[in-house]
């Protein structure tokens, strides 16, 4: 039976994560949580936005309403990396070699290691920045479309084109795939290795009733869960075309709640299913089978991260009413 | 259940105007004053805002045509991002105001408020205030459709600057703000000194509140000679009698403002009156107008009488956007007439008058 153990917060939740195996929840108002032996806080922001993960350093990089971007370490420590002031940093995304990616405005910045910083003006905001997974190379999510930067080179960007408002992006974890999500509720997706202008290059993923806000690639990036729906709908991206058609999977259907947050296990074809009510399935993709994880709570499921060995699922709300589910209880 | 579905709706105040019209003069008052209510203001640019306030967001004016197929369903892509991050924290504040860019274009603005789900489900159009320049009318009208389009998209205009021309030279500037949009509020302002309980919480957009705070909906428009100043306190027996006075020869009088004749002025308002509504004709009526002529219709507003309904049914709508609700029952001696304006450019005002006259009950 899986266990629960609840940290109660104040306030929005906006990002979970593990770092050596200790939660971390990261409140809206700026404040960072960790359960390292005993509750302790570290005061990043006044107001935090952002967060991102980089897998690379096992750290945090987080972005604030104050216009600074910190890393946070494990250990709970918070050293800047970079600041503007009064600018809202809305986005960060971690990248090889120590890569920091944030954006404001029309404006995605890449500060490199070695503390050299690259700007790539867009003609509109930038809505969402997401690096390859090889290469320093981000996608840059904007309105019409998707722009791809070679971080480290000159020259002009790739621009991947789709009428409508982007609003976040990512890339699956063979790189052979962009997808992103849109102000409309959909998906869109592109094939990189498909022939530029190409009708296959494109996909296009609708049918949801809300706004797709949280997406997740299982394991071997064989699939892409998402929110947006009274199911967690997930895509098949085994085949050369993507979900091209092909019917997506519907997990843990609720008739009166959506699905706010989705996190894939990292071995196995699983996905925990985070819903509006707070409470949190775990459903298994092969016969759909379905294990209460956390009962409602107080407010939407906001974020949800899973440890690395895939035992512990960590999660926040709307409302601040945290937690962490051991699976083997 | 969840936080969002019991926070009450925060109220947002758009204040639009061209440059130099006195948005920053008004926005340093509201965030100044002592009215214990706490302000998060978006601005443009921080420009001159003189206070410093954690709660001013910068915000770079951006634009998104929804995937729909129609040109005027547009929201401001900026404002869903901002809304949604002050949005986590409420209780920093009570209220939210858009500042917008003297060029800005309201209807966006004024449409994300309805088109984009989350930021309605946490809060709700109050009200969209124009600032003009009384000075400074004329030339704007001349050289910009977008000081046309503030003044016929407003609940509430700030006839500013009034210091700065004749009584003449002002009352015409007011007949031409009231040409334009004949159901906004008008009031008269130097420095844009306003009580702001006149401004701010008007419920403009809430059909239960917004025909309620403004009982002489429509009525202003009869009277070519009669304007609003600040110190207008319409008398209501005064209009009682008028309206009773005219009875015999008014029925179903239809007030039309345009095509105008005041120059320059491109906007046409088409102001409906007639009696009881069968709904059956009524709802597929507007339905069909606010689809075919929507782009042409930047605002409508009405009170609409249904035969053997107690109730006032209000309708509001922006573009092809409609909405409707009951509000309250017919007073006891209250006319049980509809009302209905449209401001909006190239609309068939003999085809309104005549489609809206059919709706009625046949007697």
């Amino acid at each position: 039976m899986p266990t629960v153990a609840p940290l109660d917060l104040e306030g929005h939740v906006v990002s979970v994560a593990f770092l050596k195996d200790v939660p971390f929840f990261a409140g809206a108002a700026g404040t960072i949580h960790r359960l390292d032996q005993g509750h302790k806080t570290t005061e990043a922001h006044d107001g935090l936005l952002s967060l991102a993960y980089d897998e690379a350093s096992d750290t945090l990089l987080t972005g604030g309403e104050d216009g600074k971007v910190m890393r946070i370490s494990a250990d709970g420590s918070a050293t800047p990396v970079a600041e503007t002031a009064r600018k809202w940093i809305s986005e960060v995304a971690a990248g090889p070699q120590g890569a920091v990616a944030y954006a404001y405005g029309k404006t995605t910045f890449v500060r490199l290691g070695d503390g050299t910083t690259r700007e790539f003006p867009e003609e509109r905001t930038v809505e969402g920045i997401a690096f390859a997974p090889k290469g320093l190379r981000i996608a840059v999510a904007r309105y019409n479309g998707v722009s791809l930067h070679w971080v480290a080179m000159t020259g002009q960007p790739i621009d991947l084109e789709w009428k409508g408002a982007h609003t976040g992006v990512t890339f699956s974890p063979d790189g052979r795939f962009v997808v992103t999500t849109m102000q409309e509720n959909a998906l869109h997706g592109w094939k990189l290795d498909a022939k530029p202008g190409a009708e296959t290059r494109h996909m296009r993923m609708t049918g949801y009733p809300a706004k797709v806000k949280s997406l997740s690639w299982s394991a071997k990036g064989k699939w892409l869960a998402s929110s947006g729906a009274p199911a967690a709908i997930v895509w098949p991206f085994q085949g050369k075309d993507g979900p091209m058609g092909k019917a997506p999977l519907e997990l843990g259907t609720r008739g009166n709640t959506m699905v706010t947050t989705v996190a894939c296990h990292p071995a196995e074809d699983i996905v925990a299913i985070g819903y509006e009510d707070g409470m949190i399935l775990a459903a298994r993709f092969a016969d759909s089978k379905e294990v209460l994880l956390r009962r409602p709570g107080k407010g939407a499921v906001t974020a949800m991260a899973w440890n690395r060995s895939g035992r512990q699922l960590a999660f926040g709300s709307a409302a601040g009413d945290c937690g962490v589910v051991d699976i083997a209880g | 259940m969840t936080e969002t579905t019991t926070q009450k709706p925060i109220p947002v105040t758009v204040l639009t105007g061209y440059l130099g019209a006195g948005k920053t003069t008004l926005l340093n008052r509201i965030l100044s004053e002592n009215h214990g209510r706490k302000y998060a203001v978006i601005v443009n640019e921080f420009g001159e805002i003189g206070i410093d306030n954690d709660l001013i967001v910068e915000s770079d004016e951006e634009i998104y045509e929804l995937n729909n197929g129609c040109v005027c369903c547009t929201v401001r892509g900026d404002l869903i991002r901002v809304v949604e991050g002050l949005m986590r924290r409420p209780g920093r504040f009570d209220a939210i105001i858009v500042e917008t860019t003297g060029l800005a274009d309201p209807v966006p603005v004024a449409q994300t408020f309805f088109m984009d789900d989350d930021v309605r489900a946490k809060t709700e159009l109050d009200a969209v205030v124009a600032l003009v320049d009384a000075k400074h009318l004329p030339l704007r009208l001349k050289d910009s459709r977008e000081a046309e389009d503030q003044i016929a998209f407003a609940d509430v205009v700030l006839l500013n600057k009034t210091d700065l021309v004749t009584p003449e030279e002002l009352e015409r500037i007011e007949a031409t703000v009231r040409v334009i949009n004949p159901s906004a509020r008008i009031y008269r302002t130097q420095r844009s000194e306003i009580d702001l309980t006149k401004v701010l919480d008007q419920g403009a957009f809430n059909l239960e509140k917004a025909l309620e705070n403004d009982p002489h909906f429509l009525e202003q428009g009869e009277h070519d000679d009669h304007v609003c100043g600040p110190d207008c306190d319409h008398d209501h027996h005064h209009h009682h009698d008028h309206d009773h006075d005219h009875h015999h020869h008014h029925d179903h009088h239809h007030h039309d403002h345009g095509p105008s004749p005041i120059h320059d002025v491109t906007v046409q308002s088409i102001s409906l009156r007639g009696g009881e509504m069968n709904p059956d004709r009524f709802f597929p009526w507007i339905q069909k107008i606010t689809q075919t002529d929507g782009p042409n219709i930047l605002r409508l507003k009405g009170i609409i009488a249904f035969a053997g309904d107690a109730e006032r049914y209000v309708v509001q709508g922006v573009h092809m956007i409609i909405e409707g609700d009951h509000q309250r029952p017919w007073k006891d001696g209250e006319k049980r007439e509809s009302r209905l304006v449209f401001i909006g450019r190239d609309l068939d005002r003999e085809k309104i008058e005549r489609t809206f006259k059919a709706c009625e009950v046949q007697a």
